[in-house]
């Protein structure tokens, strides 16, 4: 590459790298993940022993995919994060949630489910993980309402 | 897109505050086709922070699998009235929103 | 995800009973109506209600539902009814037209170009309608009954209800007409009878999940007709006054409950 070519191109990455340093961080890779396999590679996440005191609470039967109302709670002294995947969705890693002094593990949210499919949920807790899991069965409405 | 709307609740419970955002967003995924047949880009939020009284309590990420026009409930812990609490989201292109509200 | 339409089949465990079904979908809906964004339109209504607009700038602040001019509390709860200065019976998005041609200024034409709206943004009605719906929350559903035009109004919209029309045949009894019918999984509710049109009624105008829309009676007399293979009726005409009066006077006396949440 020419050394003008290399300017530029580093004053363009210097233009666009200001942005971005602006933005919070964002797990891209774990995101982007197609697979739960993948995802909990991009989170770093190796064993998560399965646990009764992380509860998800939410209808075995969604009317409608778009939205799927899913409440997490973790009865896990010290958790500080909970983590909220759909296996089957195209991308499975759906939210983190980190919790600091001050805040609850405890959420509740709407999540898109493009079909029947386990909900997994994670909780991190003085560096171990946890899980538990629920499946949501997705049904197409009818004409009505 | 201009921002909509956010609403906010915060109400004292039995030893933590409950608070319910609701917040204006398309959340499109980027697989959704409009009427005319184009994909329509990806737009959803990727950040969410709960602060009280400007102490940030809760750190959140999360994908384009969130419902449009996502609501959000959360815990604090204990918590007052009168408490300052505060939602802000940060989307994929870099915009942002934010609602306050006090502790009921 | 439009995975949801084209992927979802209908997937249950042939074990689960009817009953099972019946109240993981009821769950299913509380919890969607826990945490409904339809306060967030409820909000644009206000601001939208206030917005001097058309040619003679005015709002809807004087705008009488027919509890007085602005007065909402109550309004619309007690529609249809009839209304002096127009001679006629009126729904609340007949009522609200009348308004935006009186109190605005605007045509027929201009205050009509986009009746029903769409998921990024729900028409003028819709978002009146969700507003000033939501201001009767807990008032006795009421319509107007005793001028001699609510009653042939009210008459009008009952013979409709059974009336087979269109290129199928259909009537609103067709599918509403008999119990335990459904379509997929969404009961049809038995409308002329009240243990059924109560809690329905008392749950429009509604925030549609599935598609984020603000749904009203008036886009519902229009996609019931549409589903029946018939012409689209006229935007607030009197065939669509009259059913909508003859289905609130059937859930007389329930409380409305606000805006309502649908799959």
């Amino acid at each position: 590459m020419n050394p003008l070519r290399r300017t530029l191109v580093s004053l363009l990455a210097l233009a666009i790298a200001k942005p971005l340093a602006a933005l919070a961080a964002w797990n891209k890779e774990a995101f982007s993940a197609k697979t739960p396999g993948d995802a909990l590679k991009g989170l770093g996440i190796g064993n998560a022993a399965p646990s009764k005191d992380l509860q998800i609470e939410a209808p075995e039967i969604a009317e409608n995919g778009a939205v799927v109302p899913i409440e997490i709670s973790s009865a896990i002294a010290g958790t500080s994060s909970l983590i909220v995947m759909i296996e089957k969705n195209p991308f499975p890693l759906t939210a983190r949630f980190d919790f600091k002094e001050g805040a609850l593990p405890f959420v509740k949210l709407n999540v898109k489910m493009g079909e029947t499919s386990d909900v997994r949920v994670l909780a991190e807790a003085a560096g171990k993980y946890y899980t538990a899991t629920k499946e949501i069965k997705v049904t197409i409405g009818g004409c009505g309402g | 897109m201009a921002a909509g709307p956010m609403k906010m609740r915060a109400n004292l419970g039995s030893g933590f505050t409950d608070v319910r955002v609701l917040m204006t967003h398309p959340m499109e995924t980027g697989l959704r086709k409009d009427p005319d047949g184009k994909i329509v880009p990806q737009h959803f939020i990727q950040n969410l922070t709960v602060k009280v009284n400007g102490k940030t309590v809760i750190d959140a990420q999360i994908s384009q699998a969130v419902s449009r026009n996502p609501v959000f409930s959360f815990r604090l812990k204990g918590g007052a009235k009168g408490d300052k609490i505060e939602v802000s989201w940060l989307d994929n292109h870099g915009e942002s929103a934010a609602i306050e509200a006090a502790v009921a | 995800m439009r995975l949801a339409v084209f992927g979802a089949a209908l997937v249950f465990s042939c074990a689960a009973s009817g009953q099972d079904v019946a109240k993981e979908i009821q769950r299913y809906r509380q919890m969607v109506a826990e945490g409904s964004p339809a306060e967030l339109f409820e909000l644009e209504g206000e601001a939208l209600w206030k917005k001097a607009q058309g040619p003679k700038n005015g709002s809807f602040e004087r705008c009488d539902l027919g509890e007085g001019p602005g007065v909402l509390k109550g309004a619309y709860a007690h529609l249809p009814r009839y209304f002096k200065d127009a001679d006629r019976v009126m729904d609340l998005e007949a009522r609200l037209l009348y308004c935006m041609s009186t109190l605005q200024g605007r045509s027929r034409d201009d205050a009509t170009a986009r009746v029903f709206g769409s998921a990024d943004r729900p028409s003028e009605f819709e978002l009146l309608s969700i507003y000033v719906a939501g201001q009767s929350r807990g008032v006795r559903i009421e319509p107007g009954m005793a001028h001699p035009k609510e009653k042939a109004s009210y008459e009008l919209g009952r013979a409709l209800f059974f009336h087979r029309v269109g290129a199928w045949d259909f009537s609103c009894a067709s599918c509403h007409g008999e119990e335990g019918k459904r379509i997929r999984m969404q009961e049809l509710p038995v409308l002329y009878k009240p243990q059924y049109a109560r809690p329905v009624m008392a749950s429009w105008p509604a925030y549609r999940v599935s598609t984020s829309q603000v749904i009203t009676l008036q886009w519902r007399m229009n996609d019931c007709y549409r589903q029946m293979r018939t012409p689209e009726p006229t935007f607030g005409s009197e065939t669509t006054v009259a059913l909508i009066h003859f289905l609130t006077a059937t859930a007389r006396g329930e409380t409305y409950g606000g805006p309502g949440n649908k799959r």
